[in-house]
């Protein structure tokens, strides 16, 4: 199943948990989406915490650049992080 | 040069009358992110010096307002909308774009600007630095919430970040006035503007990112300390358990006001609103311009007066949970039960508002960016029960279904009836909601971002300039678009003259009317006396009420019992069924078309709006009547 490949491909925002941290990689959405959540701070090479999630987990917040943004899950899919760079904070 | 040498100047020229500099400004843009701040220090410069105008064209308004000073001539300041970037993707980028390169309509170029940053998240604030000195205008950079900073431990050294940007710099605090001196010295032409640095290539967004980064550091800043209130309150608002119970206090709340709080007042507009006729009427004698100005104007506008208690009660609860912090977590916590029909959070708050009226709902929906979302929640709005439909649906209800116990003791038949029309609106949202994601509104380019702003408390002058633009605005059309139905409707029924009096109702131009509509209508089960209803209440949906009162010879509020006996005998029960459900899909309501195409920006969607909600009243009821006969 694609759950499986996904889980050992790159990860992404989506999998942070509650606090966990991780960097950005790249971001796999249209240009314009990309650039927008860039200017708000998903830029690659910063560091990205989960925190706060709407009831059942979705959107869930995240601490950026000293910032909180919320975002679903459908985008949250795309942003991939670095390997192995997710950690508790 | 820097904010040493604004502050000096203020000093020296303090109680002198300056003539006007030769590089006087006289329109100023402000700029900033969106929750910098920007409305509030508009406010804090123009107080009520200001209007609202929309842009041709575009659904984005902007503030004009204008600052006085003694000595000096006026300035005046336009507030754009809040923007991330000057790259014109969005609409409100678009119009920021335009009107700063002097291509807006009806504006001209702006000679200098303002540009609000938020001084608590400066690192990526400074990012819109980059484009906006690059259109090599005088500009002031103000960094606001500088007590919010002082109060987390941030530090900046504005001096070093003028030198690095090339442009003056002042730390201020719009919500509580501080700093506001470099700001007037600025509008007066009395900072000098340093020659421009350069810049970083505006496309590439990570580049641009680190040159903010950089440009921070080297002005020492500072990061504050994460707010510790916000993360306290959040714990209990974002709480898997507490979080979901605060939300549904919050719209109980809201709710609970806004129908039973604003009642009392309502009934006290009603009653000025009455009395006050009477008392004009009886100095005019019986001539016919007090039958135009009384019975047309007076009880015409004011019907919908009475509506303005509740609509400024909605807008402070409204104005205080976006300036608090509150608004953008009900909308996270909403977001996935409006996604289900292909809407998003900040949907919520403007659906939940058209309970009350459609009018200030969809006026509400300017928080939504996305455009699509914007116009679909538009579209919808005017599906929720609103206030107006309530004497018609009580009228109907109370003369068709008996009361009776319908689940044990606790919801008898009349209650059910109400609440079943309830559930019919709100059906016909979702499901229309659903038809227009899947195929006009189709496809959704912007994803749901929403920036969570720390907690603030809201400040008295921006909740009460906020409900004062709104009460203005639903007066003005109360005083244009309603009076002048009025006027047409009084006509109608006054028309033509028998011995220099109003003719009967059957013999007048609108029973006329009401006769040529019975064909259409007889399939629904009305007659023609619905029909003048059914026209009149175009104008707004309890006005048939009215109109069925003089119809009949009875007043509606003395002889309830009358009025529902003679419908009783022109309506079989399809049919009363059928004209519920008329009431229920139809838009009968001139002030929120007039609302949709000022907040759509012409009359496309109104149109489609009309023909749809018609179309559909007519079919349903249509059914309704075949269903129930």
């Amino acid at each position: 199943m694609s759950f499986k490949e996904e889980a050992l491909a790159t990860p992404c925002l989506a999998d942070l948990g509650r606090d966990e941290e991780g960097v950005v990689d790249r971001i796999d959405l249209p240009e314009d989406l990309a650039q927008r959540l860039m200017e708000l701070g998903f830029v690659p090479g910063h560091a990205v915490q989960a925190s706060h999630a709407a009831p059942g987990g979705d959107p869930r917040v995240f601490r950026v650049d000293g910032t909180e943004i919320a975002l679903r899950r459908e985008t949250a899919r795309h942003i991939f992080l670095r390997q192995g760079g997710t950690r508790q904070a | 040069m820097s904010e040493r040498r604004a502050g000096a100047c203020h000093g020296g020229q303090a109680g002198t009358v300056v003539a006007p500099p030769p590089a006087g400004y006289r329109l100023v843009a402000i700029i900033g992110p969106p929750n910098c701040g920007k409305s509030t220090l508009f406010n804090r410069l123009t107080g009520l010096r200001q209007k609202i105008a929309n842009f041709p064209g575009v659904t984005v308004e902007h503030h004009l307002g204008r600052v006085q000073f003694r000595g000096h001539y006026d300035v005046e300041l336009v507030d754009l909308p809040g923007i991330y970037s000057l790259n014109p993707r969005s609409e409100d980028e678009r119009v920021s774009h335009d009107v700063l390169h002097g291509r807006m309509a009806g504006l001209k170029k702006p000679d200098a600007v303002l540009l609000l940053l938020d001084s608590t998240s400066l690192s990526r604030h400074l990012t819109l630095a980059a484009p906006i000195l690059s259109l090599g205008l005088p500009t002031l950079v103000l960094l606001n919430m500088a007590d919010d900073l002082r109060a987390r431990g941030g530090e900046i050294d504005t001096d070093a970040l003028a030198e690095q940007l090339g442009a003056p710099v002042a730390l201020v605090s719009a919500a509580r006035g501080e700093g506001l001196e470099a700001v007037n010295e600025f509008l007066k032409g009395g900072i000098a503007v340093p020659r421009p640095v350069e810049l970083p290539v505006l496309q590439d967004v990570p580049k641009c990112r680190q040159w903010a980064r950089e440009v921070a550091q080297e002005a020492g800043y500072q990061h504050p300390a994460p707010p510790e209130w916000t993360r306290r309150l959040d714990a209990v608002f974002l709480h898997p358990l507490w979080g979901p119970l605060v939300f549904v206090f919050v719209v109980a709340m809201v709710f609970q006001t806004i129908f039973a709080g604003a009642q009392p007042l309502m009934d006290g507009v009603e009653a000025v609103v009455a009395r006050s006729g009477a008392w004009l009427g009886g100095l005019m004698g019986e001539t016919w311009y007090k039958s135009l100005l009384i019975d047309g104007v007076w009880s015409g506008v004011g019907s919908v007066v009475v509506f303005l208690p509740q609509i400024v009660l909605l807008f402070l609860f409204i104005a205080l949970l976006e300036d608090s912090g509150y608004l953008a977590r009900a909308a996270l916590i909403a977001d996935r039960t409006m996604a289900r029909v292909g809407l998003q959070g900040k949907s919520f708050i403007p659906l939940l508002s058209a309970y009350a009226c459609a009018v200030p709902a969809i006026m509400a929906t300017r928080t939504i960016e996305s455009r699509r979302d914007r116009i679909a929640t538009i579209l919808i709005a005017p599906f929720m029960t609103c206030s107006a439909r309530l004497p018609v649906y009580t009228l109907i209800i109370a003369a068709f279904i008996p009361e009776r116990a319908f689940l044990g003791p606790l919801l008898g038949t009349r209650a059910a009836a109400m609440l079943s029309l309830y559930v019919l609106g709100f059906a016909a949202a979702v499901l229309t909601a659903k038809i227009l994601k899947s195929s006009v509104l189709q496809s959704e380019r912007t994803p749901f971002v929403l920036e969570m702003p720390p907690y603030r408390m809201p400040t008295l002058q921006s909740v009460g300039l906020r409900l004062l633009d709104r009460a203005k605005a639903f007066l003005k059309r109360a005083g244009t678009v309603i009076l002048g139905v009025s006027v047409v409707l009084w006509a109608m029924a006054s028309v033509p003259m028998v011995d220099g009096k109003a003719p009967e109702i059957g013999h007048s131009l609108a029973g006329t009317l009401g006769r040529t509509l019975e064909p259409l209508i007889e399939p629904l089960g009305f007659n023609w006396k619905i029909g003048i209803g059914l026209v009149t209440s175009l104008a707004a949906r309890e006005v048939i009420v009215g109109t069925l009162g003089t119809i009949y010879g009875m007043e509606p509020d003395k002889d309830a019992a009358g009025l529902q006996a003679a419908l009783q005998k022109d309506l079989t029960f399809g049919g009363a069924v059928a004209l519920l459900v008329f009431f229920a899909f139809a838009m009968q309501c001139m002030s929120t078309l007039a609302v949709v195409r000022r907040e759509t920006g012409g009359w496309k969607w109104p149109a489609i709006q009309f023909t749809y909600m018609s179309v559909l009243a007519y079919v349903c009821a249509f059914a309704a009547n075949r269903l129930f006969s």
